[in-house]
């Protein structure tokens, strides 16, 4: 079983996708779940707090926005963690929509740099492609358990 | 009108961890921030028909929320925008939008560029200004003053007082501020005996300026009002320009306001300043330096070349360094006061004028508008006359006195 990153990391489909698969997928629905579940906690609507920033300082400097730090603090520590990922290019708003360009450029970098197996996929436009979409990520999971189903 | 509903056009408060500050604020002045909801097609529809091509998916949707504002399909009393500062994407989409929500609807707007830093207390009076102009349009509406009324503007600097008495400014009283109580209630004393009545005559009081809680509180005023909506009416009432668009700059002791009005009522408005440099407390240490009163500096820098003296005062401390290096070097105390008036102006011109659409006749008030040199360097950046009004030091004092007058009995 493998730590997958995937992206857009909002992606409920694909989140699911990986889990189904047998792997686990490291995506903002679940850390999010984690800060939400912390007790102590009161920033709704993420339970990001003024401290995210500055943690996320370990991604991006101090003259990039906060927001993209803030989203770095949270999306850093699943790039590291990484074993696989898989990233669907240009996808659609319903499949899962990353808020701010900057932070996907800083993502996609990290992520690659970490050279750990990657799936790039074009987000589907067909039905036919759809079915292609997931068969594909269906080989590559099952490749990172050394291609047992 | 209840709770004024306030719309958020943003990108990254919910990760720079400062919405809950953005709630505080409207919380703290009955009102309530909510996000306006679209519909997927309509979002596409939206953001290619604005022509905006931006790459940020909250952006986009900024953009959709902004048209369906304007649109009314969602209706609001108030929009915030707000998005990341040092974000240059972020930047062009916050200026379009405000301009665009500003030309096509009658929606307040207050824009605003955040970091991990800001807290409630900063965007209080942004969001106090929204709703009162949300909340109070009649009273904003309001262009004579009636009866005997009294106007307090307890500000970081300067804590001053009017009496008037039908339209009409009949005492007046200014000092320094020091302990804010004491420094309102000499001000009060100065304004009411100039104008030989006495405090019980008064018939209601406003209060307006950083003070405004804690004084309000204090004579018991009838209102107590931020400064953006107060000083634009006072603005409007000396300059005598109370109907069609206008523009107001007030380079304050601690910060700068910047209202594009209309009617005498703001419709867009920036507040702030980087630093200090770009303040009212940049021009008193000038004058400190150079060993004159504040009231001289003015006439100084009428004297003087700005050009000769490099001086940037995007930091009140390097800004102190050059006038210091420039007087060492042998500059005249002419051509450096005028420097200092030029590079207060320079930073108002380009850190907050970008952000209110310039309409004439443009209107500088607050005690800084005094300072003749200040004015001649904002209106060489702006390229248009200036008129700073009688009275313009006073004109938080003189807008409350005649917003007061909406509050007495019988009224």
């Amino acid at each position: 079983m493998a730590k997958v990153f995937i992206y857009p990391t909002t992606s409920l489909i694909l989140s699911d996708l990986v889990a189904r698969f047998g792997h686990t997928p490291l995506s903002a629905a679940l850390q999010i779940r984690d800060r939400i579940q912390t007790p102590g906690l009161e920033s709704p609507p993420l339970q990001i707090t003024p401290e995210g920033p500055k943690k996320g300082l370990r991604w991006a400097a101090v003259e990039v926005p906060s927001g993209v730090r803030g989203r770095m603090s949270l999306y850093g520590p699943m790039i590291e963690e990484a074993e696989a990922a898989i990233i669907i290019n240009n996808p659609d708003f319903s499949f899962g929509c990353m808020g701010c360009a900057r932070t996907n450029e800083l993502i996609n970098f990290l992520i690659r740099k970490r050279k750990v197996p990657i799936l790039d996929l074009e987000y589907p436009e067909t039905d036919e492609e759809g079915v292609e979409f997931v068969a594909a990520i269906k080989r590559f999971l099952d490749d990172l358990n050394g291609g047992a189903a | 009108m209840t709770r004024v509903r306030i719309a958020q056009l943003s990108c990254g408060p919910e990760y720079s961890g400062v919405q809950k500050e953005i709630d505080a604020a409207a919380a703290a002045v009955d009102a309530e921030i909510f996000f306006p909801d679209l519909k997927l097609a309509d979002l596409k529809q939206s953001y290619d028909e604005f022509g905006l091509d931006v790459r940020s998916p909250d952006l986009k949707l900024a953009i959709a929320r902004a048209k369906a504002l304007v649109e009314g399909r969602i209706e609001a009393d108030a929009v915030f925008i707000a998005t990341c500062f040092r974000c240059a994407e972020a930047a062009i989409v916050r200026n379009e939008l405000r301009r665009f929500i500003h030309e096509n609807s009658k929606l307040p707007v207050v824009s605003y560029s955040f970091t991990e830093r800001t807290t409630s207390g900063t965007l209080l009076t942004r969001m106090e200004a929204l709703t009162t102009i949300a909340r109070r349009r009649a009273l904003l509406a309001r262009e004579v003053q009636q009866g005997l009324t009294m106007g307090i503007d307890s500000g970081s600097s300067t804590t001053k007082a009017v009496v008037m008495r039908d339209n009409t400014i009949i005492g007046t009283g200014w000092l320094p501020t020091t302990a804010v109580l004491e420094s309102a209630d000499e001000a009060i004393r100065r304004a009411l005996s100039e104008a030989g009545v006495t405090r019980e005559e008064i018939q209601a009081v406003g209060t307006t300026g950083y003070g405004r809680f804690l004084v309000g509180d204090h004579v018991n005023a009838d209102l107590i009002q931020e400064e953006l909506t107060v000083n634009s009416k006072g603005a409007v009432f000396l300059a005598d320009a109370q109907h069609g668009p206008s523009t107001v700059i007030d380079i304050g002791g601690m910060d700068n306001k910047a209202i594009s009005v209309q009617d005498g009522i703001p419709g867009t408005f920036t507040m702030g300043g980087i630093c200090a440099g770009a303040s009212g407390r940049f021009l008193e240490m000038t004058s400190k330096r150079l060993g004159v009163d504040i009231t001289e500096l003015g006439p100084l820098a009428m004297k003087g070349m700005s050009r000769k003296v490099p001086m940037n005062s995007y930091c009140i401390v390097f800004g102190t360094q050059s006038l210091v290096n420039a007087l060492a070097a042998g500059s005249t105390p002419e051509d450096v006061a005028a420097a200092a008036c030029h590079s207060v102006a320079e930073q108002v011109f380009e850190q907050q004028l970008q952000e209110v659409d310039i309409k004439e006749p443009v209107i500088m008030v607050g005690g800084t508008s005094l300072i003749q040199g200040l004015v001649r360097a904002m209106e060489e950046l702006l390229q248009t006359k200036i008129i700073v009004p009688h009275h313009a030091q006073y004109i938080g004092a003189v807008g409350s006195a005649l917003l007061a007058s909406g509050f007495i009995k019988g009224d």
